[in-house]
C-alpha cells in the first residue's frame, strides 16, 4: 500500500459522511410526507385516485376552517409583527441590557402548555370578568387571535432580533434622524424595509404555527382548520391524509407568494437579500 | 458673534466624565477638526452636537438657536459616519433624497437636486445602484451627498476616512475640502489622524482627555505647541535631558545650546528640550548655531526622505533629511554632527515634565 492512498481514501470517506447524513436527513422528513400522500390517493380500492382530495373539497366545513385559519394567521402575522418589531427595534436601541430579559419573556409560550395559557385566558377574560373577551363571538375571535400572536412570539422575536443583529440599528437610527426623521418615519421606512426578510421568515413560522393550532381554537370554540382537521382524522380514514397534504401545499404556496409580493415592491431585486431571505426560511423551515 | 458656539460642555456617564468645559466657537463656513487619541472625548463632542448625546452642562448654539435640548432630527445638521451608514434598502438616488422626502419637498423640487448632488460628488451615473454596489470610497461620498442635500447648518464628520485604504483616504480628503470650501458649510471633523486634520482644517481642536488642549491653525498647533501632550501627539518630537544655564542657554552633555525663549526654571535645573526631525540637518549653516554630536543607530532609506535614529547624549534624537544622489545616507555606528538654529528647538513646561504621563514619543 502506497503512503499517499491513506490520507486520500480518508479524504474520500469524510466528503461521503455530509452526504449519508444530508440523504438521511431528507428521508427522515420526506418519506412519511410521501407516505401520506400515497395513502391519501388509495381510498378507492385497487386503484390510485383524488377521491379522497374530491371528498375534503366537496365539505364546506373544510373550506370554511381552512379560511377561518388562513385570516387569523395573516392577522397574526399584522399583529405580530406590529408588535415584534417595535419592542425588538426599541430594545436594541435604547434597552440593550434589557434584552435577555424580553428574550425570556418571548420564550415563555415554548416553556408554557397552550392548555396552560388558554385556561389563563378564560379565568381572565370570561364573560363575568373585568375584560370580559368571551362574552362576544368578536372578543373571543380577538382573543384568539392575540393568542396566536403570543404562540408564534418566540420564533418572530428571534427571526427579527436576528435580523436587526445584521444591521447597525444604532447608526442607521442616527443617520436618518440627522436627516430629520422621527421615530415612526424611521421604523416603517428605515427599519422595516432592512429586517423584511427577518419578519417574513418569522410570518412564515407564525402561518405554520396558526394553521395547525388546535388547543386554543379548540377551547375558545372557533371554527379553525385544527379542530376541524381532528374531528376528520377521528371519523374518516383517507381524508385526514388528503387534508394534511393539502394544508402542507398551501402553506408553502402563501409563503412563496408573500416572497414574491415581497420581492415586486423594489423597483430592482437585490439578488443577494433574496437569496439570504430564502436561505433563513428553508433553514428556518427546516429546523 | 460666532456660527456654532460651545459653551462650558461637559459630559459624564455615571462616575466618568468624559468631556470636560469644552469651549468653542466657530465661524460661519470655517472647517474645524477635533483631533486627539482615542477616547478623548471627540466623538461624545461631535454626538452632543448633533445632539444624539444630551450634555450633562454647558450650552450648545447654532445661528443663535440655543439647540442644546434640541431633539437631533430637528437641529437641521448633516452627518457622516465612519461606517458610511447608507440606508441599505434604498438606491443612490432615494438614500440621498431621504432627508427632502422626510422635510417634505415636492418630487420636483427632490429631483433636481439629488441630480445637482450626484454631479456634486462625481458619480452621476450611479443614481440606481444600491449601496452594496458601491465601492468604501464610492459610498462615503454618497453618504456625504445625502448629509448635504438639505442644506443643513453645520456638516458633522465623524472620522468618515478611517473606514477607506490609504490611497482613496488622501484623495477623498481634499475633495471634501474642495467641497466645503464651494460650499462656504461650516464643518465639524472628527479624526485621530493627524495629517487629516493638519491638511484639511482652518483650525484644530487637539483634545486630550476630555479637554481642549490646545486650538489654532495648523501651522500654529504644529510649531508652536501649548502643551506637553500637543507637542508629542503632532508630529514627531525627540526629546533631550539638559541643565539649565545661563539666560536662555542649556547645557547638554557639556555643549551649549541657545533658545529663542527663556526656559521658565531657575538656573542649574533640568530641562527637557524638544527637537522636530525635519528641524535638525547634518551639515552646518550660519543660523544653525547649535550643535551636538551623535552615533547613527539606525539609518531607514525611505525613498525620498533619509529617516535616521541617532544616539544623543544618552537619548535618542530622529533627524529626517531629503534623499540626495550624490551622498549616500550615513551608516550605522557613524559619527555625525547635528546642527539646528534657536527657533528649531522648544523647552518643554517642567510641570509636565513627568514621561510616563505622556503617549509613546520616537
Amino acid at each position: 500500500m502506497s503512503p499517499s492512498r491513506g490520507p486520500r481514501e480518508a479524504g474520500r470517506a469524510s466528503r461521503a459522511g455530509p452526504y449519508v447524513i444530508v440523504v438521511v436527513g431528507i428521508l427522515y422528513f420526506v418519506l412519511p410526507l410521501v407516505a401520506t400522500f400515497e395513502f391519501s390517493l388509495s381510498m378507492l380500492r385497487g386503484v390510485w385516485s383524488f377521491e379522497a382530495y374530491r371528498s375534503v373539497f366537496s365539505d364546506e366545513r373544510f373550506r370554511q376552517t381552512f379560511t377561518f385559519s388562513i385570516v387569523a394567521a395573516l392577522l397574526t402575522i399584522v399583529v405580530g409583527s406590529l408588535l415584534i418589531v417595535p419592542t425588538a427595534y426599541w430594545v436594541r436601541l435604547r434597552f440593550p441590557k434589557l434584552r435577555p430579559l424580553v428574550e425570556f419573556i418571548t420564550l415563555l409560550p415554548l416553556v408554557i402548555p397552550p392548555i396552560v395559557l388558554v385556561f389563563g385566558y378564560l379565568r381572565l377574560y370570561n364573560s363575568s370578568s373585568f375584560l370580559p373577551f368571551t362574552g362576544s363571538a368578536n372578543g373571543t375571535y380577538v382573543l384568539l387571535v392575540f393568542g396566536y400572536v403570543v404562540l408564534s412570539m418566540p420564533y418572530m422575536f428571534r427571526a427579527v432580533d436576528t435580523g436587526m443583529a445584521a444591521i447597525d440599528i444604532r447608526t442607521l437610527t442616527e443617520a436618518a434622524e440627522s436627516l430629520g426623521a422621527n421615530r415612526i418615519t424611521i421604523l416603517f421606512r428605515v427599519i422595516l424595509p432592512n429586517v423584511r426578510a427577518a419578519v417574513l421568515s418569522g410570518a412564515f413560522l407564525s402561518f405554520a404555527i396558526v394553521i395547525g393550532e388546535f388547543v386554543l381554537a379548540s377551547l375558545l370554540n372557533q371554527p379553525a382548520f385544527g379542530p376541524y382537521l381532528a374531528l376528520v382524522g377521528t371519523n374518516r380514514a383517507y381524508e385526514p391524509s388528503a387534508l394534511a397534504i393539502i394544508a402542507f401545499a398551501v402553506t408553502w404556496i402563501c409563503m412563496g407568494l408573500l416572497q414574491v409580493a415581497g420581492r415586486q415592491r423594489r423597483k430592482q431585486p437585490n439578488p443577494r437579500r433574496s437569496i439570504r431571505s430564502l436561505l433563513t426560511l428553508s433553514r428556518r423551515a427546516r429546523g | 458673534m460666532s456660527f456654532l458656539s460651545i459653551t462650558h460642555v461637559s459630559k459624564s456617564f455615571g462616575p466618568t466624565t468624559v468631556v470636560k468645559d469644552f469651549d468653542l466657537s466657530v465661524e460661519r463656513g470655517e472647517f474645524v477638526s477635533f483631533l486627539g487619541p482615542s477616547g478623548c472625548g471627540k466623538t461624545t463632542m461631535l454626538r452632543m452636537i448633533a445632539g444624539f448625546e444630551t450634555p450633562s452642562a454647558g450650552r450648545i448654539v447654532i445661528d443663535g438657536e440655543d439647540v442644546t435640548d434640541v431633539p437631533a432630527n430637528r437641529r437641521r445638521i448633516g452627518m457622516v459616519f465612519q461606517a458610511y451608514a447608507l440606508f441599505p434598502n434604498l438606491t443612490v438616488h432615494d438614500n440621498i433624497a431621504f432627508g427632502l422626502m422626510v422635510a417634505g419637498r415636492p418630487k420636483r423640487e427632490i429631483a433636481p437636486r439629488v441630480a445637482e448632488m450626484l454631479a456634486l460628488i462625481g458619480l452621476p451615473q450611479l443614481g440606481d445602484r444600491y449601496p452594496y454596489q458601491l465601492s468604501g470610497g464610492q459610498q462615503q461620498r454618497v453618504a456625504l451627498a445625502r448629509a448635504l442635500a438639505p442644506s443643513p447648518r453645520v456638516l458633522l464628520l465623524d472620522e468618515p476616512l478611517s473606514a477607506l485604504d490609504a490611497k482613496i483616504r488622501v484623495s477623498l480628503r481634499e475633495e471634501i475640502r474642495e467641497l466645503q470650501r464651494k460650499l462656504g458649510i461650516t464643518t465639524i471633523f472628527v479624526t485621530h489622524d493627524q495629517e487629516e486634520a493638519l491638511s484639511m482644517s482652518d483650525r484644530i481642536a487637539v483634545m486630550y482627555g476630555g479637554r481642549i488642549e490646545q486650538c489654532g491653525a495648523p501651522f500654529a498647533i504644529y510649531n508652536q505647541p501649548a502643551t506637553r501632550f500637543v507637542a508629542s501627539f503632532i508630529g514627531t518630537l525627540s526629546l533631550i535631558e539638559g541643565i539649565k544655564g545661563e539666560g536662555a542657554t542649556v547645557h547638554v552633555d557639556g555643549q551649549p545650546i541657545t533658545l529663542d525663549a527663556v526656559p521658565e526654571v531657575a538656573p542649574g535645573a533640568p530641562v527637557t528640550l524638544a527637537l522636530r526631525p525635519e528641524a535638525v540637518k547634518l551639515d552646518a549653516s550660519p543660523d544653525r548655531i547649535n550643535t551636538l554630536n551623535g552615533h547613527v543607530e539606525t539609518s531607514q532609506f525611505l525613498g525620498s526622505v533619509v529617516r535616521l535614529k541617532l544616539s544623543v547624549a544618552g537619548g535618542s534624537v530622529l533627524v529626517d533629511t531629503f534623499n540626495r544622489p550624490t551622498a549616500p545616507p550615513p551608516r550605522s555606528g557613524e559619527s555625525v554632527a547635528l546642527h539646528f538654529g534657536p527657533s528649531d528647538v522648544f523647552a518643554l513646561a517642567p510641570q509636565e515634565a513627568n514621561p510616563s504621563a505622556l503617549p509613546a514619543i520616537a
